[in-house]
């Protein structure tokens, strides 16, 4: 394995017949493994990270029908922030972000971490004094946000509308300083090679057919079109497929899933530095590396497996960017795209034990399971290795919804759902 | 743009209807009989199908009244639509 460095790079800068070796290998399925994982994008892939570094569990499997990092770890609009309202939350996505700020060196591999701020704008009075109470909220919560006032939105976003006749009026808003966007596949991939050379067997175009079941009922492995694999616990990584594979196993999940879809437009020269999330209309806005802009908002409100979107709501999104900021009228859309999503009816994550033995669950985060990656691959290592929930998970679990100890984070998940 | 065929107005234009989510749940009771583990399965708890899904929809753009649908969530196809009340069509 290849550690990365500056020698390393100046060796492949004078010498250009050296290649760079491959970050993982492709190993053929072993017929047991202690854990094995079901999803192979950031959150697998992290569970088997964390397992293997924090925990020395390292006789473990990550599967995935696809590619690896091939499904929403790729679709995203890669912002990370943890401005979250209830205290539950606020820890949960900090500590995430806690370890977004270390991880290129974690992982010595760059994840192009950018912390230019995540503003929350407000568009009239109302909107304000929401902000106003999330802002003070997260600061008793310990993180960081400031108060934006109208002037001090137009500074940081000149092109946007603040005229008098603005569809959006600007009233100001908040920023957390600390979030901001990280390059999506270099997360997935990091973590892929932390992983694998820690002795993680990475099984691309492995898709689970069904699980293996003991005299008690509990899993004991899976079913896949590699063959069946026996593990002592198998969790569950899978998205916006989670519900599919929990139906394999016998029981429903409080999760439904939609087509959440991303756009970028061509690029352009550098003028937007921050991330700009809409309280009115739920758009949120960056401007990637390679200039193009990148967008998102809501969901297409109907439940959907389609990894794509539908015209309407590509138009709504664009209508909003538009109204907001007219400069972007002639931008053209290079591409659009959409994840599978599965939400569950408080929008905050599903961590812990599932109804089933043997099995754990990570699901749930909806539209928001990027920016969770590090916490959420920390906390189902710390559950498969303690067998119990770390105290940061531990309101997460699959029992809150009957005991109705929800943790109603809808309004902070940023986008209408 | 999916083309929706509401059984009052006939086939409009996706932008005019919402999805109320699944059909056929009934309330447990009597209430005092119910678990809290039966609440949670009613309250909270969905099929999310793979495949064809059996949902009530309104036409809000429109007659304004609800109907049921079953839709296939992979392809977005409208496989049939009933009245509220009625049982379930088979579908192939």
């Amino acid at each position: 394995m290849q550690h990365y460095s500056v020698a390393s790079l100046l060796r492949r800068a004078v010498d250009p017949v050296a290649s760079w070796p491959a970050m993982w290998r492709t190993p053929e399925p072993q017929a047991q493994y202690d854990v094995v994982i079901v999803g192979a994008g950031g959150h697998g892939l992290a569970t088997a990270y964390y397992l293997a570094t924090e925990h020395g569990i390292t006789n473990v499997a990550v599967i995935e029908k696809g590619w690896l990092g091939g499904g929403n770890s790729g679709r995203n609009t890669t912002i990370v922030r943890s401005n979250y309202l209830f205290p539950e939350s606020a820890h949960l996505y900090d500590f995430a972000l806690k370890r977004y700020e270390g991880l290129s060196q974690d992982l010595n591999y760059n994840v192009m971490l950018s912390q230019r701020g995540v503003a929350m704008l407000a568009h009239s009075r109302h909107d304000m004094e929401s902000c106003t109470h999330w802002a003070n909220a997260m600061r008793l919560n310990g993180i960081d946000s400031d108060i934006l006032s109208a002037g001090d939105v137009k500074r940081l976003i000149p092109f946007i509308d603040d005229s008098a006749t603005a569809r959006y009026p600007v009233h100001g808003g908040f920023i957390q300083r600390r979030g901001g966007v990280a390059r999506h596949d270099a997360v997935a991939w990091g973590y892929a090679r932390g992983a694998d050379r820690r002795g993680v067997d990475i099984l691309q175009n492995c898709e689970v057919t069904g699980f293996l079941r003991g005299p008690t009922g509990a899993v004991t492995g899976v079913e896949t079109t590699r063959g069946a694999i026996r593990a002592k616990q198998v969790a569950l990584t899978a998205a916006g497929n989670t519900s599919v594979l929990a139906t394999m196993a016998g029981f429903r999940l409080p999760l439904q899933s939609y087509a959440l879809q991303a756009m970028v437009s061509e690029p352009v020269k550098p003028f937007f530095d921050t991330v700009a999330i809409s309280l009115a209309t739920g758009l949120y806005l960056s401007q990637s590396d390679k200039g193009e802009l990148v967008f998102g908002a809501g969901l297409d409100l109907y439940h959907s497996y389609a990894q794509r979107g539908n015209y309407p709501v590509t138009e709504r999104v664009m209508a909003s960017a538009v109204a907001m900021f007219p400069a972007l009228s002639r931008l053209k859309l290079l591409r659009q795209w959409a994840g599978l999503v599965d939400v569950s009816p408080d929008s905050s994550p599903i961590l812990g034990p599932s109804p089933v033995e043997g099995l754990f669950l990570n699901c749930g985060w909806g539209t928001g399971g990027f920016k969770a990656i590090p916490v959420g691959g920390y906390m189902l290592a710390w559950q498969l290795a303690t067998g119990a929930p770390h105290p940061i998970a531990a309101p997460f679990g699959l029992d809150r919804f009957s005991t109705a100890a929800l943790v109603d984070e809808a309004a902070a998940a940023g986008i209408p759902h | 743009m999916l083309l929706i065929a509401c059984p009052f107005c006939g086939p409009r234009p996706e932008l005019e209807f919402s999805c109320g989510g699944q059909a056929h749940i009934a309330r447990p009771g009597p209430p005092e009989a119910v678990s809290d583990a039966e609440w949670a399965q009613y309250l909270f708890y969905r099929d999310n199908p793979k495949g064809l899904a059996r949902e009530r929809w309104r036409h809000g753009g429109g007659c304004g009244q609800w109907f049921n649908a079953v839709r296939d969530t992979l392809t977005h196809d409208f496989k049939a639509v009933y009245p509220m009340g009625a049982p379930a069509p088979e579908t192939g």
